[in-house]
Formats: C-alpha cells, sequence, structure tokens
C-alpha cells in the first residue's frame, strides 16, 4: 500500500493555500502509508537563465550559506536560497549540468533530489504530519503539487527510498505499487546513463520514464510505453511544469480517483483525501480507466 | 429518524448503533451526512432498517447486508455490499471495483457504472448496473444475476460457473469459458422481474443477451494428462 495525492490549482485562491490543501490531502492518506512522506511543488518559476536546485544534507544543521558561496564561485553570478528543515532550494544563474558530480567533489553529504525552473521536492521519513511541519509545506503556495505517503513493501525505509522520484528537471513520479522487473530494467537503464542512488523499485520506474524522455518521447508516449516495459502493478502520477499526468497499469489493482471543479482538479489514492477541498461533494468525480493517460496543462 | 454526522460521530459508534439488537420498530429510519468517503459504513446490518447515506463513501460501505435497504447518494469505493447475504443496497453514483464480491444473496442496484470485478465470485446475489461494468466482471461467479444495462469491459465471466449474465450493450470479450446462450422465456421473465425490481423502467428483457458458462472447466479432463 502507499497513498498518493495530486492537486492542480484553476484559481488564485487555491494557488495562495496550495500547500495547505495539499498538506490536508496527504495527512487523510496517513493509514495507506505511514514510514515516509513526501510532496512535490512547482512554486516561484525562475527566468530562462536560472534554475532551482534541491538539495538533502543527511544532518539537520548544514552550512547553507558556504554552500551558497561555493555554488556562487562555480556559476561566477548570485545565488539565493532558501532552507526548510534539512533541506534548501538554490536558485543559481545556470543550469543543472554536471552539479550532481560538483556536489560529490565539493559537498558529499548533500544530494541533489530536484532540478528544474519551478519544480520543489521534501521528502522525509515518518508520519505524513511530521514530515509536513518538518519542512512548512502549509505556507508554501504554487500551481500544482503531488504528495505520497509511503508503506514500504520491498526495500528500506530511508528518505532516499521515499518519493517523489525526480526524473528530470521540472519532472517527478510519485507510485503507489510495486514492480516486479525493476533489477533487470535498472541494469538496461544503467547501460543507458540514468544514474540510480537506491535498489527501489519507484525509482526504476522514474528512471524509465527519463530515460523514454531523453530518447524524444513526449510524457504521454512514455506513460504508454511503460505498460509493455514495466512488470507489476502500479498508479502512477507524474509532475511536470505546466500540469500532472496520472496513469494506472491494465488490470488496475491499485485505486486512485480523479475529482475536478471550476477551481482545481485533484487526485488521490482515495476519495476521502479529496473530500477536504472546497466544494469536493459537487466536483464532478470518476474513477481513471485502466492503462489510459489523464494529464492536465496550465 | 436517527441522524448521524459522520464529522461529528466515529463510523465504529455508528455500526455499534446500527447493531443494537433492542432498535425499537420506531427507529428503522436512518439518515448518514458527512459520510466525506469514509471506510466501512453501514457495514455488519442484521435488520430491516432504511438507511439513506448523503455523500460518496469509501471501502466496504454496506457490507454483510442483511435484511436492510442501504441506499447510497454518491459514489461508492471498492466492494460495495461486499458479502451481502440479503436485502438491498441501492448506488445512487459509481461503484469502484469489485462492487458486491462474494455476495451470498439480496439485490445491489448501481444507478451508474461499476468498475473492474463486479460480482467477482457472487454465490446468489442479483447485481443490476444502469451504466457499464469494468474488465473481468463476473469473475469465478458461482449463482445469482448480474444485469447490466450498459456494455462489459473484457473477459466478461472467466471461469464462470452457474451465475447468469445478462448484458444489454456490446462485451469487449468473454473471459475463459464463458458462451453467449439462448434467451428463453423463463430468461425473460427472471430478467424483466430483476428490471422491474431495481425499478429500470429505461429498458425491456427483451433488448438483452444472456451468457453463462460452457462447464468445460467443471471437471479436469483426461486428454490434457500430458501437460501436467
Amino acid at each position: 500500500m502507499c497513498g498518493i495525492v495530486g492537486l492542480f490549482s484553476k484559481s488564485r485562491q487555491i494557488e495562495s493555500q496550495l500547500g495547505m490543501y495539499l498538506s490536508e490531502m496527504l495527512v487523510e492518506m496517513t493509514e495507506r502509508g505511514p514510514d515516509s512522506a513526501g510532496i512535490a511543488i512547482y512554486r516561484n518559476p525562475t527566468d530562462a537563465k536560472h534554475t532551482k536546485l534541491t538539495v538533502l544534507s543527511p544532518e539537520n544543521e548544514y552550512d547553507w550559506q558556504q554552500v551558497s558561496k561555493d555554488l556562487s564561485q562555480r556559476y561566477n553570478g548570485e545565488v539565493t536560497f532558501e532552507v526548510r528543515g534539512n533541506q534548501a532550494t538554490y536558485t543559481v544563474p545556470g543550469g543543472e549540468e554536471g552539479i550532481t558530480a560538483w556536489l560529490h567533489q565539493h559537498h558529499p553529504d548533500l544530494k541533489l533530489i530536484s532540478s528544474g525552473s519551478t519544480i520543489e521536492i521534501y521528502k522525509s521519513m515518518g508520519l505524513p504530519s511530521r514530515v509536513i511541519d518538518k519542512f512548512n509545506i502549509n505556507e508554501l503556495t504554487g500551481t500544482h503539487a503531488l504528495g505520497h505517503t509511503r508503506m514500504a513493501t520491498e526495500s528500506a525505509v530511508t528518505t532516499h527510498h521515499s518519493h517523489p522520484f525526480s526524473t528530470g528537471e521540472d519532472l517527478c513520479l510519485v507510485h503507489n505499487g510495486s514492480l516486479s522487473n525493476h533489477n533487470r530494467l535498472r541494469r538496461v537503464l544503467r547501460k543507458k546513463g540514468i544514474i540510480f542512488h537506491t535498489d527501489n523499485d519507484s525509482e526504476v520506474a522514474a528512471g524509465y520514464i527519463a530515460s523514454r524522455l531523453q530518447q524524444g518521447d513526449n510524457l504521454d508516449q512514455a506513460l504508454t510505453a511503460s505498460i509493455d516495459d514495466l512488470d507489476g502493478f502500479y498508479t502512477f502520477a507524474v509532475g511536470t511544469k505546466d500540469g500532472f499526468a496520472v496513469m494506472r497499469d491494465p488490470i488496475a489493482c491499485k485505486p486512485a480517483v480523479i475529482a475536478e471543479t471550476d477551481d482545481w482538479v485533484a487526485m488521490a489514492s482515495e476519495y476521502r483525501a479529496i473530500a477536504v477541498l472546497p466544494g469536493a461533494a459537487e466536483a464532478d468525480c470518476w474513477e481513471p480507466v485502466p492503462a489510459k493517460v489523464y494529464s492536465w496543462k496550465h | 429518524m436517527n441522524e448521524f454526522n459522520l464529522d461529528q460521530t466515529s463510523v465504529r459508534e455508528l455500526n455499534a448503533a446500527l447493531h443494537n439488537p433492542d432498535l425499537a420498530v420506531n427507529e428503522s429510519s436512518w439518515k448518514i451526512t458527512n459520510s466525506k468517503g469514509r471506510h466501512a459504513v453501514a457495514v455488519g446490518i442484521d435488520a430491516t432498517l432504511d438507511v439513506q447515506i448523503n455523500g460518496h463513501v469509501g471501502y466496504y460501505c454496506a457490507g454483510m447486508n442483511k435484511k436492510a435497504l442501504v441506499t447510497i447518494n454518491g459514489h461508492c469505493g471498492a466492494g460495495v455490499a461486499e458479502n451481502m447475504m440479503s436485502g438491498t443496497v441501492r448506488v445512487k453514483g459509481n461503484a469502484s471495483q469489485y462492487a458486491g464480491a462474494t455476495a451470498h444473496g439480496g439485490l445491489l442496484v448501481i444507478d451508474g457504472d461499476a468498475s473492474s470485478r463486479c460480482g467477482i465470485s457472487m454465490k446468489g446475489i442479483n447485481i443490476v448496473v444502469k451504466g457499464n461494468v469494468g474488465h473481468m466482471s463476473a469473475f469465478m461467479a458461482q449463482k445469482g444475476c448480474l444485469v447490466v444495462c450498459g456494455d462489459a469491459g473484457d473477459a466478461l465471466g472467466d471461469s464462470l460457473y452457474e451465475a447468469r449474465l445478462y448484458v444489454r450493450g456490446k462485451v469487449a470479450s468473454l473471459g475463459a469459458d464463458c458462451i453467449e446462450k439462448p434467451m428463453q422465456e423463463e430468461h425473460r421473465a427472471e430478467l424483466q422481474a430483476l428490471l422491474d425490481e431495481a425499478e429500470i423502467t429505461e429498458c425491456s428483457a427483451n433488448e438483452f443477451r444472456r451468457y453463462g458458462s460452457a462447464r468445460k472447466l467443471y471437471n479436469f479432463t483426461i486428454d490434457n494428462v500430458g501437460a501436467y
């Protein structure tokens, strides 16, 4: 089991309270996954010359200022940053090319968990409510966001094993289900240059999507191709710069429900997570059919 | 009229009240509000109650029902009326997967669509769906009738036993050992009675096709012994 939630705003009111609404949805899914939780939120877009890098430290205290100075030197320009819990998001004047190797050399404790113009990922072990408090998710504004609560079934409970997984710039994936051919697929993808940090099956799904996108697929094509190449049960939600997409495997054992009003589109593993949203009782509400990609864009 | 607001009372308290063996005759009418997708609402009733639920419900609503009429004025999560024994469950919206699973008796009416595995392993319940049903519906269904006024998804009636399936629309595909069978007078009468009971007036028994078991999986075929 695991719980997935997603919220896509169609109004300013939802945007201004996106973090709060997503938090309420995620807490409602606590029983589906109490061991870790995470969110990806799309907010405060940079201009084309800048990139946001979200990095995670194993310790709560870290010399974030020093990292900022080092990044300024690397990029030869001004770097700004915002700290939340044991993570920080740096806005740097340049792209993300080579940054993983640079971090490994200069700050080996830190792990890059998202990069792009708008995405920020926050994740940690513990109950959703604790993770939300740790990063102050409630106060965040944004255009759309995904959340995940994990009940680990096939690999260790650590922050790095928890979702969302970054799949490229401004892309991420959350997954409810289990994949049975992930070890073989991980070997194939490594040969293609995809880097994996854990033995987690969902990270392989994220790597698979990333690899397809690098080969020129669009998101719909990448998700549709996964029906043939990924063996197992899954409901995927994929966050993109402009919106998100949802797909269930052809057997569709893993639950998902979608609802829409004039103000928002929401998806969740169970309706009770959607019930917390304003106007939920009157929303159009349906179950996504198997093997079909549903997507929304701003 | 007993009223339960699930924002103020827990599902456990509601179910305990519904199970109270000392309920008086004049307490047979119940209204439940703010169900908000909660699980296990109104399960295990064993009395002739009339329970109205206003809102969507989560998993296993009205599971194991005996005698009661439970009406859900909203959509249902997985497993509505699972293992029902008798009584009636009416869903005004759509139902998620395995509606009426393993149920032994009673009537389940779904006004909207039912998702995958509707009536899986049904053992005597009658299920009437006004809309469509998803894939693998009536999988290993043993007894009772599944009536689908719309279309049926892939692998309808896979490994079917003696349940009778009536479909008005298209069937995407039939499962293993499920075949179309002729509609005879007894079937039309049985089907019309179910449509009447479900208060469906939009269509008549003449518009349906009947599907059932070819009974080829019942016994081991000795010709296949070499395969083992």
